[in-house]
């Protein structure tokens, strides 16, 4: 038993970054067709800018705040400079465009940074709490607190907000949404605003675990992308249960079967989920747009 | 943005070489001695690439401050094969065929460096590599030589100060990358020499940033004595500190791919004390005794290398430092860049203390390396101690 709650425990920590990626992902998808390849970079300047800023003396909550603000200038710049000129383009080009960002995105951050991988303490301290015979650090409650209060902020934002309204009426239908007075393309610039503050606070949430380095995003994109098809492209909900299953899958995976397949199990169950529910697990089957 | 980095590194090469060909026909008529090197100064490699070419730079300059080779001066061209055994080959036919060089210090992960043997062998080129793997030197080959400690040395040397510990029933989790897998095969070739049993095996990939599932099932596992890490980057700090947070209280062994300091940084002290792994002397050169016979050869160099460059001094520069060294003291001894006359003068270099320990090449044995260049070092309060 202990073992089961500390493969669990692991799963969900790994599951919880894997998620907020997902949920980036999710919320430009929706503003704009676009799958946002860029996304992991966010998360990796959320990191890298916190430890650069907290080794030049800056507090951590200074630091943290710094990263944000820089990863969320970075993302209005990346709509503003490379995707909003390309407005007329289709999505598949789009994506192509992200992709080179976030390659253009790591080579600055090696360059602007450095090659090698940083680490800060946890906010808490790293003493591990025993929770029935597992460990767990309390760095980990930390990121899955983090990851609900961004999805409680998000979901009030979605639908307590004009901004929120207006977001979604651009992802519903976006000749509609300008007919009826939305500046869309304003709406679009936000919504990579927004998903570059939550991959930034993903990344300064999971620093003290996961290390960072200029290339850590290449990755999380991967498996955050695979979360986001898992849990439904376009559904918040979805993407968050998405990235929790995929830790756990991968977690469960290592621990109960084989650590050398952990990534092939976890693929080849989204593969067998997808294979059934095409949409995913919370995707609905009429999303159609003419 | 890789080729913007080989325009770059064309152009530091063709602006570092500039001078050198300048001063050398303005004072000799003899054309400089070529060195070609290839190297992974960028990309994954690149903390093995990086120190490597900046200590080429210094002491390149240093020999021709100092004269050169016999009166002869000596230019190295360098190319950034990007980790990417690729490059690696197509750069090192450009120096063979175009740049006409006269030897090669080339090959900085083991993958480079299988890529580039052929060549040296098919051109009869001396090749000097600095691959951590013993593929890379064993089977000998005619014209390759290593100046890094094999994989199979730094399990061997671990397996020693376990069997001294009487630790005698291990776990292994090794990186799925070729150094981590390489050197637990090689610790699986040589185990029972020294009475150890492999209880229980796990991986991670080299990109994991949780192994606590895998370190989990080895703490579970009934008889284990003491655990082994082959790997090396970020991969064995992440072991080191889910090894810490699962509270497992056997000793944890690493390998001598994380001898810099920044392991202990990453893997905060708290969670690296007590972690042993071997590690050339080195990275404790402050901290040999004065009767230490290799102590005045790894304090210069550690001197030098973090006066220039400001960077703490790492291991793999070491290497670069001794290769490069050895092929100059064969050229000297050879008289000129002769390429068979220089090879035969390699294999006979003797009591040439390196960073890297004592080498002592012959025709059956192209590394000249033995267990003695280990040291067996401990992690204290953040620091290394070495063990006896």
């Amino acid at each position: 038993m202990p073992e089961f709650l500390q493969f669990l425990f692991s799963g969900l920590t790994i599951g919880a970054i894997y998620a907020l990626v997902a949920l980036g992902f999710t919320l430009i998808y929706n503003a704009s067709d676009v799958i946002n390849f860029a996304q992991g970079e966010f998360v990796m300047i959320g990191g890298m800018v916190t430890f650069f800023a907290m080794a030049a003396g800056i507090p951590l909550p200074f630091a943290a705040l710094i990263a944000l603000v820089t990863a969320i200038i970075i993302g209005l710049l990346l709509h503003v400079l490379a995707i909003e000129p390309a407005r007329g383009a289709s999505p598949v080009t789009l994506i192509i465009i992200t992709i080179g960002a976030s390659i253009f995105l790591r080579g600055v951050a090696a360059i602007v940074f450095d090659k090698n991988y940083h680490s800060y303490p946890g906010f808490a301290g790293s003493e591990p709490l025993q929770i029935g015979g597992a460990t767990v650090l309390p760095q980990s409650l930390i990121v899955l607190a983090g990851t609900l209060l961004i999805v409680v902020a998000l979901w009030l934002l979605m639908t307590r907000t004009m901004i929120g309204k207006a977001m979604t009426a651009t992802a519903t239908n976006r000749l509609a949404a300008r007919l009826v007075g939305i500046n869309t393309a304003l709406i679009v610039g936000l919504s990579f605003g927004v998903s570059a503050a939550i991959g930034a606070i993903g990344g300064i949430l999971v620093t003290p675990i996961t290390l960072t380095n200029y290339d850590v995003g290449t990755l999380l994109a991967l498996k955050g992308f695979a979360a986001a098809m898992l849990g439904g492209m376009g559904h918040p909900l979805g993407a968050v249960v998405g990235g929790l299953v995929v830790g756990l899958l991968e977690s469960f995976g290592a621990g109960y079967i084989s650590s050398a397949y952990k990534d092939a199990i976890a693929f080849l169950v989204i593969l067998a989920v997808l294979f059934v529910m095409p949409q995913g697990l919370f995707g609905r089957a009429d999303v159609e747009r003419v | 943005m890789r080729r913007a980095v080989k325009l770059v590194a064309a152009a530091a090469a063709l602006m570092m070489s500039a001078p050198l060909m300048h001063s050398a026909s303005a004072q000799a008529q003899q054309p400089p001695i070529k060195i070609g090197a290839v190297l992974s100064v960028t990309g994954g490699a690149s903390f093995l690439g990086d120190p490597e070419k900046k200590t080429l730079d210094i002491y390149v300059a240093d020999i021709n401050a100092k004269g050169g080779i016999n009166g002869r001066k000596v230019e190295a061209i360098i190319y950034d094969d990007a980790s990417d055994p690729n490059q690696a080959r197509t750069f090192a036919t450009r120096l063979i065929e175009q740049d006409k060089v006269d030897a090669l210090l080339a090959g900085t992960s083991t993958a480079s460096t299988m890529a580039i043997i052929p060549l040296a062998e098919e051109n009869e080129i001396p090749l000097i590599n600095f691959a951590g793997a013993v593929q890379a030197v064993s089977p000998v080959k005619k014209w390759n030589f290593k100046t890094p400690h094999t994989d199979l040395m730094a399990c061997e040397k671990i397996f020693e100060d376990m069997k001294k510990r009487n630790l005698t029933k291990i776990a292994i989790i090794s990186g799925a990358d070729a150094f981590g897998k390489s050197m637990r095969d090689q610790c699986m070739t040589v185990n029972k020499k020294y009475g150890i049993e492999v209880l229980h095996e796990e991986t991670y990939q080299p990109r994991d940033n949780d192994m606590t599932a895998q370190l989990t099932n080895i703490k579970n596992k009934a008889g284990v004595q003491a655990v082994l890490n082959p790997g090396f980057s970020q991969g064995p700090a992440i072991v080191t500190r889910n090894y810490k947070q699962l509270g497992i209280p056997y000793p944890l062994y690493q390998s001598h791919g994380v001898g810099t300091k920044q392991f202990i940084e990453l893997a905060t002290p708290a969670a690296a004390e007590g972690v042993r792994l071997p590690a050339a002397a080195l990275l404790v050169a402050d901290k040999l005794p004065d009767s230490d016979p290799q102590k005045k050869v790894v304090t210069d160099y550690k001197k030098t290398y973090e006066e220039k460059t400001g960077q703490p001094v790492s291991t793999f520069g070491g290497h670069m430092y001794d290769g490069l060294m050895i092929l100059v003291e064969a050229m000297k001894r050879a008289g000129g860049p002769d390429k068979a006359k220089v090879r035969d003068e390699i294999e006979k270099t003797k009591n040439f203390m390196g960073t890297g320990g004592v080498v002592n090449m012959s025709p059956t044995d192209h590394l000249g390396l033995d267990l003695s260049a280990f040291r067996m070092l401990e992690i204290k309060n953040g620091d290394w101690t070495i063990v006896n």
